[in-house]
């Protein structure tokens, strides 16, 4: 079977379908790098499932040539955890946006997180409603001025990584949907993760919301305004001349100015740990935001816990070894019946 | 020890009322245990308030559980009870007017004191008036209770707890039934003091009645003569749990339940989670909609779907089970009907869910829809449901109600081997695959699922192409696929037996039931004939479609009367259907219909055409 899928290309998991989405739309590049790193996974094609809800985004499932479903607003994590938790040797993968993920299906997003269901979770965030033409989503900054908010938008927005935080996510991750080599460095950590693997995808929407995340798309200004993470490695970024790091003090983060060849450990600027006991420190990298600080892309948390799907199986695996494979006869025969002549 | 005599009645029934903390369920569960082990045929009706626990004392708190209990066959738990329980006076006031006049009603006179007479709404001590209209029994539970169990280190308070076992030893003697099964139900469930206290009182309440001058009588009822075989009761809500677990073995597909808690329901879940052993998965899920979307999810990849909820909960279903009818995947959606609407009563009856379940979605999204006639219909019911679903590729609501599910009957135990079996074949065949690609006698789509090599294809809610399943918006397309889903559900009459008729097959009316009315209907045209009236009836299991024979059977007959426990939503498709006066027989009391009530009617009508 994995000699078979190893052969796979990027080209098989491409469908006969056109793709629709807007000349120019951020979900085109992470599509395909999609597709590039699914052959590398080593899993027979009919074993992957996509699953999505409504939106832009959710049109994903359409261009994968494996098993999928497009689901409706808001709810395909719940899909996902019906085809997970029933069949756990496929591998499932959500597809949602920032109006999908977080405002219609927000209930379904925190309690796949929490149970730890190994599926991944792509959250496309352009920070718009596109499929609706053009208003503010829940991840929109406040005062933004859209259709439906003439005036600028009065909502607080909500920040996907802090949200997969605060449903105690396994694994919590950012990328931006043009940094090829690192959206596609994260899929694969995604993949790997045993459990929930969440993954934040800042994505332009060239129609509604353009340029959002242009500081960190921008081969020119990204390796400034992004903070890349790297496990075991101190928290620094900035191109010559501009170097900085982070320091955590408290929860608090700050910025720590750096020459170009200063100790940054000495400086007193943190080390990444992926596997913090307290979700505390992740939560203090993800406050970082633009203009004060550099926004981290990479993953904030990664640790182990029982997936939910796997605790399901063996829960039956022990029921059947306690109590054997369930008979019918005895079932109906259980407790107290009496025999009429 | 005072002179007693037996007397042997047909049939009896009894309702034990009290607070809702009384344990007024358990005690009347018990009973009927002991009931159903002595051959009688049987039928019971619990109903206790939402509140978990409502301020004691109170009107709103009163807990009751009605058995009725006999020789003969019966099918309802009868209108009124023959011998009145109550443990106070609230209970007393709630369900004296219900008592058959001149029946019995044993109360605990220690309950009846001032203030709790003022709680209940009393003026005065409604006791010395009962005394001659009733045969008023008056015991002093409360205190016989703590006498018997005063060498047990327990507070009163823990003492009380067990005074309606001592009642239930009471009412054992009175009608002769085994104390065995309560007995070995206390041993499995209790153990050091609470056992023991338990175990004494129910002892001390039988010796009590045995040697008390209050109960010179006591009563034999013989076994019924039913059809022969092994017995057990058996509410709905067991019965439909059991169908569902009986459809993974049946169909050799393992059962998928996604749920979440709603009355009257969730005892399903309960029930089912506890199956682990036949590779049911349950899945206790955030909100209704993931529960019916997990369902879903499991149905595409090739198990066997299935939520169960209540009114307010299917309301929430419908979009997905839209998508479960646009994606043609195999489903069972199981509404325990309640109260309504909004969150209405939800402890309470009503069938008001029919036209929600016909047309609850957008567009024209048309399902299956059965419904259960009785609490031991509910397992073959859900048998049925599955073999439908997988069979026709669609979803299949199945209304229960809270009557059905509560209520307990002793069931003929089916002999495994003779219930259907349709072993699941998921499609694996690649040669001309395409994901809509009918068989020409169903129109079913085939169910290939994830992990089949070269079947991998994409579905969702988006109108789809009549053979590839790929996103189209051709208009022609779109109408045809509408008709095709339409005409898929209609050609499920060809699995469906033709409804018979109860009684002659053409006359002057005929009385057309669905769901849990069954029972009272089928008493009251009983009833009707063996007066010499000349009525029919007819029920109906199957609401949609119908059965193919039933616009002749209805046309037969000068009158239909519809009696439904909703503001007349059969009988309003039925004279949408098929152009007949159907006329509706309403009720909306959170009660089922009683005997004399559909009785009454049916001589009304007969009377006005005369």
């Amino acid at each position: 079977m994995v000699d078979v899928a190893a052969k796979l290309t990027q080209k098989d998991f491409a469908t006969d379908q056109d793709v629709r989405w807007c000349p120019g739309c951020g979900d085109y590049s992470i599509l395909a790098n999609v597709q590039r790193v699914m052959p590398e996974f080593g899993i027979p094609r009919e074993n992957f499932v996509f699953i999505s809800g409504i939106g832009c985004s959710s049109r994903f499932p359409y261009y994968m040539n494996t098993y999928g479903m497009h689901t409706i607003h808001g709810r395909a994590p719940a899909f996902a955890a019906g085809v997970k938790a029933s069949r756990p040797e496929l591998s499932v993968w959500v597809v949602t946006g920032d109006g999908d993920g977080l405002s219609i299906g927000g209930n379904h997003l925190l309690h796949a997180i929490r149970r730890n269901i190994d599926i991944q979770i792509l959250l496309f965030n352009n920070r718009v409603y596109g499929l609706t033409k053009g208003q503010y989503s829940p991840t929109s900054r406040t005062g933004m001025k859209t259709k439906s908010t003439p005036d600028g938008s009065i909502d607080y927005p909500v920040d996907p990584v802090k949200f997969a935080l605060g449903a105690s996510a396994t694994f919590v991750a950012r990328t931006v949907d043009v940094d090829a080599k690192h959206l596609q460095q994260t899929l694969r950590r995604a993949h790997e993760h045993n459990g929930t693997a969440f993954v934040e995808i800042l994505q332009n929407c060239p129609v509604f919301n353009d340029n959002e995340w242009i500081e960190l798309e921008n081969k020119k200004t990204r390796s400034d305004a992004t903070l890349v993470l790297e496990d075991g490695q101190p928290l620094v970024t900035g191109s010559k001349g501009q170097r900085r790091g982070i320091r955590i003090e408290n929860g608090i983060p700050s910025v720590v100015e750096l020459g170009d060849d200063e100790d940054p450990i000495a400086a007193g600027v943190a080390v990444h740990n992926e596997r913090h006991d307290s979700p505390a420190y992740a939560f203090a990298l993800a406050s970082l935001e633009r203009p004060n600080f550099p926004v981290p892309i990479g993953v904030f948390r990664s640790f182990e816990r029982a997936a939910y799907d796997t605790m399901l199986t063996a829960q039956v695996t022990q029921a059947i070894e306690r109590r054997g494979e369930g008979d019918l006869h005895a079932l109906l025969h259980s407790g107290d019946t009496w025999t009429v002549e | 020890m005072p002179e007693k005599t037996t007397e042997e009645l047909e049939s009896v029934a009894i309702r034990f009322t009290g607070d809702s903390g009384d344990g007024m369920q358990l005690t009347g569960t018990k009973f009927t245990e002991s009931t159903a082990l002595a051959g009688n045929d049987l039928s019971t009706l619990p109903d206790y308030p939402a509140e978990i626990r409502a301020p004691a004392g109170t009107l709103a708190g009163v807990s009751g559980f009605q058995i009725h209990f006999s020789s003969k066959e019966i099918s309802t738990p009868s209108d009124h009870p023959d011998v009145l329980v109550a443990f106070n006076p609230a209970a007393l006031r709630a369900n004296i007017d219900d008592l058959r006049p001149g029946g019995m009603v044993i109360v605990n006179t220690d309950a009846f004191n001032d203030k709790a007479l003022a709680r209940a709404g009393y003026d005065e001590d409604p006791l010395p008036a009962l005394r001659d209209r009733v045969k008023l029994v008056e015991i002093p539970l409360t205190r016989l209770n703590r006498e018997a169990l005063n060498d047990l280190n327990l507070s009163y308070r823990d003492a009380d707890r067990s005074k309606n076992f001592f009642a239930l030893g009471i009412m054992f003697w009175l009608y002769h039934r085994s104390m065995d099964p309560t007995l070995r139900w206390l041993e499995s469930r209790f153990k050091g003091d609470i056992l023991e206290a338990n175990v004494r009182v129910l002892k001390a309440g039988f010796a009590f009645a045995e040697t008390t001058e209050m109960f010179p009588v006591s009563y034999v009822i013989p076994s019924a003569k039913i059809q022969p075989g092994i017995y057990r009761n058996i509410t709905g809500n067991t019965a439909l749990a059991w169908g569902i677990a009986a459809a993974g073995t049946l169909n050799d597909c393992p059962i998928f339940l996604g749920a979440y808690p709603i009355t009257p329901a969730s005892d399903i879940l309960h029930e089912l989670a506890r199956y682990r052993n036949f590779g049911v998965k349950t899945f206790q899920a955030e909100d209704e909609i993931a529960a019916i979307s997990a369902a879903i999810g499991a149905s595409f990849a090739g198990m066997l779907g299935v939520t169960t909820t209540s009114g307010p909960g299917f309301v929430l279903k419908q979009e997905a089970l839209g998508l479960a009818v646009m994606t043609e995947l195999p489903l069972v959606v199981v509404d325990v009907q309640r109260g309504g609407p909004s969150t209405g009563m939800p402890t309470k009856i009503e069938q008001g869910d029919l036209l929600l379940a016909l047309y609850g979605r957008n567009s024209d999204c048309p399902v299956a829809i059965l419904a259960p006639s009785s609490p031991g219909d509910c397992f073959y019911t859900m048998i049925e449901a599955f073999a439908l679903a997988v069979k026709y590729m669609t979803p299949v609501v199945v209304l229960s109600d809270g009557y059905l599910a509560n209520s307990a009957e002793p069931w003929l135990i089916p002999d495994v081997a003779s219930l259907p079996r349709n072993p699941v074949v998921h499609h694996t065949e690649t040669a001309g695959f395409q994901p809509y690609n009918r068989n020409p006698e169903t129109l079913a789509r085939p169910w290939a699922v994830p992990g089949t090599k070269g079947l991998e294809h994409r579905i969702g809610g988006l109108a789809k192409d009549e053979k590839t399943g790929n996103v189209s918006y051709d208009p022609h397309n779109n109408e045809r696929m509408i008709q095709l889903r339409a005409e898929k559900i209609a050609r499920i009459a060809n699995d469906i037996p033709p409804v018979e008729v109860n009684g002659e097959d053409q006359g002057g009316l005929l009385i057309v039931g669905w769901g849990g009315t069954h029972g009272a209907i089928f008493a009251a045209v009983k009833e009707a004939r063996e007066s010499g009236i000349n009525v029919s009836s007819i029920h109906l299991r199957h609401l949609n479609p119908f059965p193919s024979n039933l616009f002749e059977v209805l046309s037969r007959f000068d009158q239909i009367l519809v009696p439904e426990l909703n503001q007349g939503q059969l009988s309003r498709l039925l004279r949408a259907e098929f152009l007949l006066p159907a006329q509706p027989m309403i009720k909306q009391q959170g009660q089922p219909f009683q005997v004399s009530e559909i009785l009454e009617r049916i001589r009304t009508m007969l009377r006005e055409e005369k």
